[in-house]
C-alpha cells in the first residue's frame, strides 16, 4: 500500500515521533511504500541536526536520517512551522540573513502543499500527534 | 475511496480537518487553518469539524489584545471566499459548554456524534488538530 505519514509533535517530549518512526520502519519492512513523511507543528523539531541526546538514549533525529538514507525516504519539514521555531536550511538562512542553518541530512524544507499532495497521492495518510 | 478527476487533470479528494482544541492555548488551531487554506488552493473538497474545546475557535467576540496573540477568528468568515463552506460543529460539544449556533462567527451545520461519525466515515483524508 502507498502510505504517507504526518508527524505533529516534537522529539522526546511526546510519543508521536517515536510511534511515527516505528510505524514507518515497520511499513517499509513489510514492503509498503512510504510516499512522504511530513513534519508539522512542533514535529519540525525532529529535523534539527543540532540535537545531542545522552549516548545511552535513542537518537531520534539520527534515526530518521538513517531511515531516509536506507529507503530513499522523502522527509519534509513544513516551512511555515519551521520558520516560527528556528529551523532553517541554507537557502532560508541566506534569505533571512541568519548565521546558521540546522537541517539534518535526509530532511528538506518545503510548503504545506506537500502535505496536501501526500494526502492526494497516498492511499492512507496516517497522523501521529496529540 | 471516491476520487474524481477534476479539470486540469488533478485528483480531488475529500479532506476533513478536525479541530479539537481551544484557539490560543496551543498553536494547533492557527496552523490547522493554514493547511485548510492550502487544501482549498489545491481545489480539494474541504470540510472542517469542530469538536470538544475546538468549538471555542468559532466563538464571537474574541479579543486577544491582552494576551498578545493574533486574533485569527476573522479567517473563519473568509473561508467562504475559498469555497470552504462545509463547517460541522459537534452538538454535544456546544451543549456541554452552554453554547448555541448564535454564539458562533459563521453559519455552521450542527451534527450529533453519530452524524459526525458518518461524516468522517465519508472522507478520504481526515486530519485531526
Amino acid at each position: 500500500m502507498k502510505l504517507a505519514v504526518l508527524v505533529n509533535e516534537g522529539p522526546y517530549t511526546h510519543q508521536a515521533s517515536d510511534s511515527a518512526y516505528q510505524f514507518t520502519k515497520a511499513a517499509l519492512e513489510k514492503g509498503h511504500e512510504i510516499f512522504r513523511v511530513f513534519f508539522y507543528h512542533d514535529g519540525v523539531n525532529n529535523g534539527t541536526r543540532l540535537t545531542v541526546p545522552p549516548q545511552d538514549e535513542r537518537n531520534i533525529v539520527k534515526r530518521w536520517s538513517e531511515l531516509a538514507e536506507k529507503h530513499k525516504l522523502d522527509l519534509v519539514i513544513c516551512i511555515a512551522a519551521a520558520q516560527r521555531r528556528g529551523l532553517l536550511d541554507e537557502g532560508e538562512m541566506k534569505r533571512h540573513g541568519k548565521d546558521a542553518s540546522n537541517i539534518a541530512s535526509g530532511f528538506r524544507i518545503s510548503g504545506l502543499g506537500q502535505l496536501i499532495e501526500a494526502g492526494i497521492q497516498a492511499e492512507r495518510l496516517v497522523t501521529f500527534g496529540d | 475511496m471516491e476520487e474524481e478527476m477534476m479539470e486540469g487533470g488533478g485528483v480531488q479528494k475529500k479532506f476533513m480537518f478536525v479541530n479539537r482544541k481551544a484557539p490560543y492555548g496551543t498553536i494547533y488551531a492557527l496552523e490547522s487553518l493554514e493547511v485548510v487554506l492550502i487544501a482549498a488552493a489545491f481545489e480539494q473538497d474541504v470540510s472542517l469539524a469542530f469538536l470538544d474545546d475546538g468549538v471555542y475557535q468559532l466563538i464571537k467576540g474574541q479579543n486577544t489584545k491582552a494576551s498578545d496573540m493574533k486574533n485569527f477568528s476573522p479567517t473563519y468568515r473568509a473561508l467562504e471566499g475559498y469555497d470552504v463552506e462545509k463547517l460541522y460543529v459537534s452538538k454535544e460539544a456546544l451543549a456541554a459548554r452552554g453554547l448555541t449556533e448564535a454564539d458562533l462567527v459563521v453559519p455552521v451545520q450542527v451534527l450529533s456524534a453519530a452524524e459526525m461519525a458518518d461524516m468522517m466515515e465519508s472522507q478520504d483524508v481526515v486530519l485531526s488538530f
